[in-house]
């Protein structure tokens, strides 16, 4: 099944083409990774999936519906964990959860439920009552995917997901993102980090200049071009 | 455009301000008592009454105004920016399924709402000194939401227009601080060649100023001010949500 599928897509801002015509789809379960140097577009493609900014041209449609019309529907089923921090600093953990949680009209006694259970996935249920000005960066970046599942969203997209963390941080990370595609759940990521895709992506596509130059599993592109996703990236991006 | 999903805005802001609450209340009332003490006391000494009313009475319903203007202002300039710009807390809202209209009006329910809510702990504070004639003045409450709908607005235009937090020290003080002090507040413009008056008839604080002052004294000769506040909230709506919406999306 087709979760998002993209055709002829082109964001255009007012003095420059962020995405030039590129047209993919992204099928239920798998993990699809956007690639590619700062500026390619990958961020700007992901927006456009959650609906957060309109294409300019193209044909873009998410579980079969159209972001041009069904914005509200769409981000119903949609999760989002941001590049940037944006949790509300005033707030607890378990807080952060249920006002996140009130967007989706989910009523308080679910949310706190849910948030529970959510704060137990990702290993932060005894920190559930602290404010978030005392987690480390690894922690609030598990709370901002605790975040992201409270509507338990069937497309969860991942805006790098692990930059600035540590090993062992971005292992745990990973780990969970395991956990969710077993159970079926679709993930779109964007990482700079090479074996952060190779370790959870089923398919690539390198970004360049707003174009889609190529699309693969992993593994076929590192047999074709040899050595591993990062000799790929590197022999990929000096071509153009 | 769904008003359940402003009202989520809405409670968020909510939700933080119950938090820090008990800590910015007592604060809020500093500065209206200092106005009342510094002018109306001290300025009141050598001018004993404005137009046969005691200096002090004269000011207080003026400083209701101002006090709900200012906790407006403050909260949909700097705290719209704070949250747009630096915690990108729009960013998380907007991942949700709300729509900027949603957002802006989120926004400016929670501004018009601080407005109405300032109003009224600045009402107790003077009627405890009792400096209010009129229970009249209940009626400010509503009509403080919506001259705070009027500042919010103005502010988010500041918000869209303004190319660094710093800017906003334009706003305040070539707008906000010449109308708080040529609002009929502290003095009536008569003394003023007729421009003055002119000027301040653009201003909304100045017709709030004047219901304020009005309810104080028991009087209901509000209409005027008030048709004025509702046809400018209609004109800046279109203005603000269009700049605001241009500012958050590109």
């Amino acid at each position: 099944m087709v979760v998002v599928f993209g055709k002829g897509l082109v964001k255009d801002y007012s003095n420059f083409r962020a995405v030039d015509n590129i047209n993919f789809e992204i099928n239920k379960g798998e993990c699809y990774g956007f690639l590619g140097p700062n500026g390619a577009g990958k961020t700007t493609v992901m927006r456009m999936i959650y609906c957060f900014t309109l294409p300019t041209k193209g044909e873009l449609k998410v579980f079969g519906m159209d972001v041009y019309k069904d914005a509200r529907l769409i981000k119903a089923k949609v999760g989002v964990m941001p590049q940037d921090d944006n949790l509300d600093i005033d707030l607890t953990v378990i807080e952060n959860l249920i006002v996140y949680g009130r967007y989706f009209d989910i009523p308080k006694k679910v949310s706190k439920t849910k948030a529970i259970k959510l704060l137990e996935f990702v290993g932060l249920v005894d920190k559930a009552d602290i404010s978030i000005q005392k987690l480390s960066g690894g922690m609030r970046r598990r709370l901002l995917l605790a975040r992201a599942l409270i509507n338990d969203p069937e497309l969860l997209i991942l805006d790098e997901p692990t930059v600035g963390l540590d090993p062992h941080s971005r292992h745990i990370l990973w780990d969970s993102l395991k956990v969710l595609k077993s159970k079926g759940v679709t993930i779109i990521v964007t990482t700079h980090y090479m074996e952060e895709a190779e370790e959870i992506c089923d398919y690539v596509a390198f970004m360049e200049s707003g174009r889609i130059i190529i699309v693969d599993k992993p593994l076929n592109l590192t047999k074709r071009f040899g050595g591993n996703l990062e000799k790929v990236f590197m022999k990929l991006t000096e071509k153009h | 455009m769904s008003l359940k999903k402003a009202i989520r805005v809405w409670q968020r802001h909510f939700t933080l301000y119950r938090k820090i609450f008990k800590s910015s209340l007592v604060l809020n009332f500093v500065d209206p008592i200092l106005y009342l003490a510094a002018l109306g006391l001290g300025l009141g000494f050598f001018i004993k009454d404005i137009n046969g009313i005691p200096y002090l009475r004269f000011i207080a319903p003026g400083i209701i105004a101002s006090s709900a203007m200012f906790a407006t202002v403050y909260e949909c300039t700097y705290g719209t920016y704070v949250r747009m710009h630096y915690q990108k807390t729009f960013d998380a809202i907007l991942s949700a399924p709300i729509n900027i209209y949603e957002l802006i009006t989120g926004e400016i329910l929670w501004g018009a709402t601080k407005s109405a809510f300032y109003g009224l702990s600045i009402i107790i504070v003077i009627s405890f000194f009792g400096l209010v004639d009129s229970i009249l003045i209940v009626l400010l409450i509503p009509i403080l939401f919506i001259s705070g709908v009027i500042f919010a607005q103005l502010s988010l235009i500041a918000v869209a227009l303004v190319p660094a937090i710093d800017s906003f020290n334009y706003f305040y003080t070539l707008f906000i601080t010449p109308m708080f002090l040529f609002s009929g507040i502290f003095f009536p413009l008569e003394g003023f060649p007729p421009i003055v008056s002119s000027i301040a008839f653009l201003t909304p604080l100045y017709h709030i100023v004047n219901i304020s002052r009005a309810l104080a004294f028991g009087e209901l000769t509000i209409w005027e001010d008030l048709i004025w506040l509702l046809v400018v909230c209609l004109i800046l709506t279109p203005v603000s949500y269009k700049l605001m919406k241009r500012r958050v999306m590109t």
